[in-house]
């Protein structure tokens, strides 16, 4: 557990990088810190390994007061990931993420056996254990700053906008990465980023820093979507907040329409007489196996010849499905809204169909859930 | 032998007998020890020069303090002409080999501190950051990254000093203490062209010599990562 207690940071030009900050952040969880720039998130998060030193407050892990520590101590105890990687040019990458257990005094052998094992929990290939930190691309230097700050594994980690230097689908990549690796490994990690997106994929808890290093409000990431506590706030998460919202919410629960499905083989007739009585104006068409193959409208089967298969149809593209066991409300509302048919088909882990729910239903679900 | 004589029977001809006479080859006047004499009082030169700067470089390039008074005092030492260093020092101390030493370190302490200290200085803030963030202490981000990172300047350093020495140290013959500016001084005094030349040649020759045993240093002593990514940015 890390403790704020009314920690802040005044220069002597005036300015005021953290004013008077009262926190604590969760063993074992991920701790976000977000803001606009100015708003004093990393400086309050160097304060954690005294790369800054509150002019008043204190700061406490396990409520041993930092400053009974030397910093260098205190530092080779707390991992530190900083924007584009920081990885030494001269060194190999086996030896850049040896670098804190050789500073410990592990023998050379010892600390380059334990750097190769992180190499692997990160996803690096072994053979890019001897190449240069400038023969690895962005997200490959990222990983090698992130295994760097586990070498010595270190209860907490402090991770200063470590992915804003990479394009989206590597830092996409390297955040479900990172939310892999907390899974197994359950560090004490402080995040700081700009990015609102970010901080709700990554934070277990997120606390929003306003200009003038004010904390402005401190919350799970669902709790701030649903009720910002001021315009701020709300303006800095942004207008889809509430879409954004639903990622939280499962789609387990949705009740999903399994009437409307329809084999491949069956014939134009058996599909009509159905969307007739339940007056839904799509059927949607699978193959054997119950993959989807594309949505017939009532229309098509009105005017259909009786006796063809649904097969024969032309028919239109379902559009991404949703997976019913593992996707989110916000999912599923997608796929509905690009379905052609306004409905979004829902696929168990085979991908084979397990039902639609349409944009109606599907509006009705989040309003029960939004209460 | 004589293939420039065939050619040409002026300058070169007598450049090239005066390499070929046997005589030449031998004896305390002789081109192995007018050749050893230079490259004694070079390799020394160079020494103590790098003895004096680059810890001096590294002081200054790391804590910052001082970096401006010495940067200027290297730049202004660059200014001095040292066949005037070497006279006044002959002027104090008289004749013998140290006058010809100091203003061979004279000349060689400026480019090698100028090069240490903008080397450290160069260093990434982030990289520096990196280095305090995981527990280094100041002598290990000294001697862990930024002299490790400053090698490549510092050597650049030391390799124009090394080239400037070895041609400098030419004047020690106007002191009396050998070298291959002995050649120069003396042929100049006999009127004779070819000694002249042929002691030029051997000057270039040592500072070409220079310059590859500098490239042969870069490649051990410069990490293969620091030397690509030079490479690369070029």
């Amino acid at each position: 557990m890390i403790t704020f207690e009314g920690a802040a940071k005044h220069y002597p030009d005036g300015t005021v990088a953290v004013a008077g900050l009262d926190l604590t952040v969760e063993t074992g969880r991920t701790t976000v810190f977000v803001g606009p720039s100015g708003s004093g998130k990393t400086t309050s998060l160097r304060m954690i390994n005294r790369m800054v030193e509150p002019t008043s407050g204190t700061v406490r892990i396990d409520g041993d007061d930092i400053r009974g520590q030397d910093p260098a101590v205190l530092r080779r105890s707390i991992g530190y990931v900083i924007q584009q990687a920081g990885l030494f040019p001269h060194r190999t990458v086996l030896d850049n993420i040896a670098t804190v257990p050789l500073l410990l005094g592990w023998r050379r052998g010892r600390a380059r056996a334990r750097a190769a094992e992180l190499m692997d929990l990160v996803g690096l290939e072994p053979s890019q254990g001897r190449r240069y930190p400038h023969q690895l691309s962005g997200g490959q230097q990222q990983r090698v700053g992130v295994a760097r700050a586990l070498a010595a594994d270190p209860p907490v980690l402090l991770m200063d906008e470590p992915f804003s230097a990479v394009d989206p689908v590597v830092r996409a990549s390297l955040q479900d990465e990172l939310l892999r690796l907390q899974k197994e490994l359950r560090k004490t990690i402080v995040f700081v980023t700009h990015d609102i997106d970010e901080a709700v994929r990554l934070g277990d808890r997120i606390a929003v820093f306003r200009p003038g290093g004010v904390l402005a409000q401190y919350d799970a990431p669902e709790r701030l979507l649903a009720a910002p506590v001021d315009d701020f706030v709300e303006s800095f998460i942004g207008y889809d907040r509430g879409v954004r919202r639903l990622s939280f919410f499962p789609a387990r629960n949705l009740t999903l329409d399994d009437g409307g499905v329809f084999e491949e083989e069956d014939r134009v007739e058996r599909a009509r007489t159905a969307v007739e009585a339940t007056g839904v104006p799509w059927a949607l068409v699978v193959a054997r196996d119950r993959t989807p193959l594309g949505w017939v409208s009532a229309r098509q089967l009105a005017e259909a010849p009786t006796g063809v298969v649904l097969g024969g149809l032309d028919l239109a593209p379902y559009g991404h499905t949703f997976n019913v066991a593992t996707d989110s409300l916000r999912a599923a509302l997608d796929a509905a809204v690009l379905s052609p048919a306004g409905r979004a088909v829902g696929v168990d882990e085979d991908g084979c169909v397990v039902g639609f729910v349409s944009q109606d239903d599907l509006g009705a679900a989040i309003w029960s859930v939004s209460e | 032998m004589d293939i420039l004589c065939a050619i040409d029977t002026g300058v070169l001809c007598g450049v090239e007998q005066w390499f070929t006479d046997p005589a030449q080859w031998t004896g305390p006047a002789g081109i192995p020890v007018r050749l050893a004499e230079h490259a004694y009082y070079s390799v020394v030169a160079l020494l103590v020069a790098t003895a004096i700067a680059v810890p001096l470089g590294l002081l200054t390039g790391h804590t910052g303090v001082g970096g401006f008074l010495t940067t200027s005092l290297a730049n202004f030492a660059r200014a001095l002409p040292t066949i005037g260093v070497l006279f006044l020092i002959v002027l104090l101390a008289g004749i013998g080999l140290v006058p010809v030493l100091c203003a061979l370190v004279a000349l060689a302490v400026p480019p090698i501190l100028v090069n240490t200290h903008e080397g450290v200085r160069g260093v990434e803030p982030r990289l520096r950051d990196a280095a305090l963030g995981m527990g280094m202490r100041g002598r290990e981000v000294l001697f862990r990254l930024e002299l490790p990172v400053a090698a490549p300047l510092v050597l650049i350093g030391m390799r124009t000093a090394a080239v400037q020495v070895v041609a400098t140290a030419t004047i020690a013959a106007y002191v009396g203490v050998g070298g291959l500016g002995r050649y120069i001084v003396d042929g100049q005094a006999r009127q004779d062209l070819s000694m002249m030349l042929g002691g030029s040649i051997l000057v270039v020759l040592l500072a070409v010599a220079t310059t590859l045993l500098f490239a042969g240093l870069r490649r051990v002593l410069v990490a293969p990562g620091l030397r690509a990514e030079a490479a690369s940015a070029r």
